[in-house]
């Protein structure tokens, strides 16, 4: 298969970016879509390392930045822009799983990193979501010092609770819910921990400040409102609903009342 | 018994050696702990839960990851789950089978008192899970459920869907990121460790190169704890992670710290196969398949013709006409046994030319049996998602159609010898979870990589460095403008340049490909003495023309992949050496280690316990390495022949 690929540059995060136009052939269609982004980047270091195309053409030098790690959709490093969706037009993966059989042969297909003001971009489509860290840190955990823990099982949690917990937290952390929403709003990240956390025995105590906490991190770090267009459960690789942000909002009314 | 290679384990009876010893070790007061430093390299499950149990303590700690976020660490791709000896099913098990099944799983390669004290943590380690609010899967009334995996005739897996990885490290995380917040962790993501530093011969810090900026810097402390896993991609393909790399161990193996058991690299049965030459890396499919999932290949040559010209499907085979080649060798384990075990059978499956696919390297996963007892909603529940992926991938529904798999390199046995109390060689250097080497032997066990990580860094390494840091309080803050550290920041510099200088004409993952195939070819999941000599010299003629021939585009000070890569690289070749060594040196079979000159009639691995019962222990010099060894003693587990057939 043959495509034309429109990629976003950005050489890093003080300089403009702009996009470039590159072919690729000969893509089998088993190939993934990061892998089509690996076959693209040999092709762009050898034209690099061959002096007379640098001169010949004005693009930006080198391969395209992207993250990746795992490659199995559970490491949430990836991410992407694809066609003006986050993780590309199919649901409930993230890019890594994207496959080429699933676009058209000679189609033109756009790659942009996952914008928002919460993420800045650190070159091409790499961007920065340390952020993520910055609101678990504020409160996604149960205060519980190692050593202290009574015996697994006299802590009973009923088998719905523990798959609604389960459920939650498949996040993977990668960002699509922000780069998705309109306001650039990172509830649907905090909601799943929240609620993973909410229906457990485990936390309770602390618990009651954890939902206050974590938003207001939010807020602090440059993440919009949410306006309910759900548009976050619409790109979420994972399945999570925004049933948990209504149940973050349950949270961060009690929590608001115990003050 | 070399100098240094003194493994300190106590004296005394097997059940007692850890508690005697926890009494006997020194600790460090709550005032002077707030004075000391220490160095994490890894945010895994060993690095996330060492600093973690670290900062809890009071120690002012430093943890270092090459991801965006500690959380992306490849513990996360963990799916099946983790072991502990907990015996709520009431099938019997205990501390002490648990110990043997995994001595013997590791075909008796592994040190009796390090293993016992494994077993004897593993409960804990699960109390402490679910503490955090880990959400392990349950039964209705509540507690806690397990399967069953590989090497063992009970269930005590305990597990998260297919991702319990990713629970457990997100408990880990949740851990470290309570520390971070109460400022007794810092942490330095997208930093990439690029040398060890030592004075007067104690690690006392490190040299990154900032992942973002290119800037390196200099790191000092009391101790440095080396949690940066594995080195399976120097196969180019395995199920590691992208970014997964062994350069943070290799440095430390050149300033001084022994590496052990390199040869040892675990080869996972259930991998999806080889599909194309632009494919970057095999994905896994769990262990946790084996549990309901039945391994087999057409008895019929002219089944595997038909099946290769897609001229019928592999559900139309009849029943008869399938050779469950796992349940046919080895009744007693059947399609659960070993992992070194499963995927020899299937090699020697497709070796005689029953292979499935149209490469001949494949064999079936079926699980048409289980549907039909269980129904397909309970094989939905258990492995859904896993399911969802493999279809994802080849296209096929597989609880239509049995999934096909093959072998693929996925966990390194081997690593950074270290004592019981999980020190290097190097006073000060500590290595915890795949980074060593200590646990496992010749093969690990399924779901016991995880219960490694954090056994070793919830529960033994906060106890045993405070041995070593009760020495160390009187220790200003180190010095790092001390001549040690400008001169590794110096080298560092140099090798950077020297790499960025060779402007040839092959990309980096050119080279990488090419020692990927030198390896599985010769240092793979069949090893002789011919071929191994042949892969010696290979990796040599290619690192050589690596460093003529390698484009590194771009500069150091700014955000630069291929720099990250080529540095890697430049390492895999010496540890792809350093592999093929220890395979030549071993002229046994045992676990992953599989040399075709010593196998039974059967085609099984012969061990020779006579002359290979020790741990090999490699030391760096400048031409070639220096062989130590470490003797082996069984005074608790009877040595016997590994025996999953009755």
């Amino acid at each position: 298969m043959n495509f034309t690929l429109k990629i976003w540059r950005q050489a890093n995060a003080k300089t403009k970016g702009h996009f470039e136009k590159y072919q690729v052939h000969d893509i089998s269609p088993d190939t993934s879509f990061l892998e089509m982004l690996d076959i693209l980047n040999d092709q762009l270091i050898r034209d690099g390392s061959d002096p007379v195309a640098v001169n010949k053409s004005c693009h930006t030098e080198g391969p395209v930045a992207f993250d990746s790690d795992c490659r199995e959709g559970i490491c949430g490093m990836c991410s992407l822009y694809i066609n003006g969706r986050a993780h590309g037009p199919e649901d409930d993966i993230t890019t890594c799983q994207l496959y080429m059989r699933k676009f058209k042969d000679g189609e033109t297909i756009t790659v942009e990193p996952f914008r928002s003001a919460g993420f800045p971009i650190i070159k091409d489509l790499v961007v920065d979501r340390g952020a993520f860290d910055k609101i678990l840190q504020a409160g996604g955990f149960t205060d519980i010092n190692v050593g202290s823990a009574p015996d697994a099982n006299s802590i009973l949690v009923s088998k719905v609770k523990a798959d609604k917990s389960m459920d939650a937290s498949a996040c993977v952390g990668c960002g699509a819910c922000v780069a998705t929403c309109k306001n650039g709003s990172a509830m649907l990240f905090v909601a799943a921990r929240v609620s993973a956390l909410a229906d457990l025995p485990q936390g309770k105590t602390e618990g009651v400040k954890r939902a206050k906490s974590m938003v207001a991190k939010m807020d602090e770090l440059g993440f919009g409102a949410c306006t309910n267009t759900q548009a976050c459960q619409m790109e979420c690789p994972k399945g999570i609903t925004v049933a948990n942000i209504a149940r973050l909002n349950k949270e961060f009314l009690s929590s608001k009342f115990k003050d | 018994m070399e100098d240094k290679l003194i493994s300190k384990v106590p004296e005394g009876p097997l059940a007692e050696k850890w508690t005697k010893y926890k009494e006997e070790i020194r600790v460090v007061s709550p005032a002077n702990k707030r004075k000391m430093e220490i160095i994490v390299i890894g945010t895994g499950l060993g690095g996330a839960s060492a600093a973690a149990s670290l900062g809890e303590l009071g120690y002012n700690v430093k943890i270092f990851c090459i991801s965006d976020s500690p959380r992306r660490a490849h513990s996360i791709a963990a799916q099946g789950g983790i072991n502990a000896a907990k015996n709520y099913q009431n099938d019997n098990d205990s501390v002490y089978r648990l110990f043997y099944d995994t001595i013997k799983g590791g075909d008796y390669r592994s040190r009796e008192a390090n293993v016992y004290r494994l077993a004897e943590v593993s409960n804990l380690i699960i109390d402490q899970c679910v503490a955090q609010g880990v959400p392990f899967a349950r039964e209705y009334g509540g507690t806690l459920s397990n399967r069953s995996f590989g090497g063992a005739q009970v269930s005590r897996t305990f597990y998260a869907r297919g991702q319990t990885g990713q629970q457990l490290l997100l408990g880990a995380y949740a851990s470290l990121n309570r520390q971070i917040a109460k400022g007794t962790v810092k942490s330095y993501v997208r930093h990439e460790m690029l040398d060890l530093v030592l004075i007067n011969g104690e690690a006392k810090g490190i040299i990154t190169r900032n992942l973002v900026t290119g800037e390196i810097e200099r790191f000092g402390a009391h101790a440095v704890i080396l949690a940066s896993g594995g080195y399976s991609n120097v196969y180019f393909l395995s199920t590691n992670a992208m970014n997964s790399n062994g350069s943070a161990a290799w440095k430390c193996y050149k300033k001084g710290a022994y590496f052990a058991n390199p040869c040892f690299a675990q080869i996972h049965p259930t991998c999806i196969p080889v599909h194309g030459t632009q494919q970057s890396k095999r994905t896994l499919m769990s262990e946790s398949l084996r549990n309901d999932g039945r391994i087999w290949v057409p008895k019929k040559m002219e089944d595997v013709l038909k099946l290769k010209k897609e001229q019928i499907k592999p559900s139309q085979i009849a029943e008869e006409d399938r050779d469950y080649y796992l349940e046919r060798r080895y009744p007693a384990f059947g399609n659960l046994v070993p992992r070194d075990v499963a995927s020899r059978a299937a090699k020697e499956r497709c070796d005689a030319g029953y292979g499935v696919n149209k490469t001949g390297l494949a064999v079936f996963l079926d699980f048409k049996t289980a549907i039909a007892r269980l129904g397909k909603p309970i094989i939905e529940d258990r492995y859904g998602n896993l399911f969802q992926m493999y279809e994802e991938i080849t296209t096929t529904n597989p609880y239509e159609e049995p999934m096909m798999i093959f072998p693929a390199i996925h966990y390194t046995m081997g690593g950074i010898w270290v004592d019981y109390d999980l020190q290097t060689t190097i006073p000060g250097l500590y290595a915890i979870g795949e980074a060593n080497f200590s646990d496992h032997g010749g093969n690990r066990l399924g779901a016991s990589a995880l219960m490694q990580g954090l056994a070793d860094g919830y529960f033994i390494l906060p106890y045993t460095i405070g041995d070593y840091l009760s020495h160390k309080f009187t220790d200003p803050f180190t010095d790092i403008n001390a001549p040690e550290f400008v001169e590794a920041e110096k080298n560092v510099k140099n090798r950077i340049h020297k790499l960025f200088a060779i402007k040839g004409k092959e990309t980096v993952d050119y080279y990488h490909k090419k020692l990927g195939d030198i390896m599985w070819e010769k240092v793979g999941m069949a090893r002789d003495e011919k071929g191994l000599k042949e892969g010696i010299s290979q990796i040599a003629e290619l690192k050589d023309e690596f460093w003529k021939n390698v484009y590194v585009s771009g500069k150091n000070e700014e955000f630069n992949q291929e720099l990250e890569k080529a540095w890697r690289l430049a390492d895999y070749f010496e540890i792809g050496d350093l592999m093929a060594r220890d395979a030549l040196n071993r002229k046994e079979s045992c676990g992953g280690h599989f040399r075709t000159e010593m196998k039974t009639e059967e085609g099984e691995t012969k061990r020779d316990d006579e002359n290979f019962m020790f741990v090999s222990a490699w030391e760096y010099s400048e031409k070639v390495p220096i062989f130590h060894k470490e003797p082996l003693t069984f005074e608790f587990a009877k040595v016997e022949t590994r025996n999953y057939k009755d």
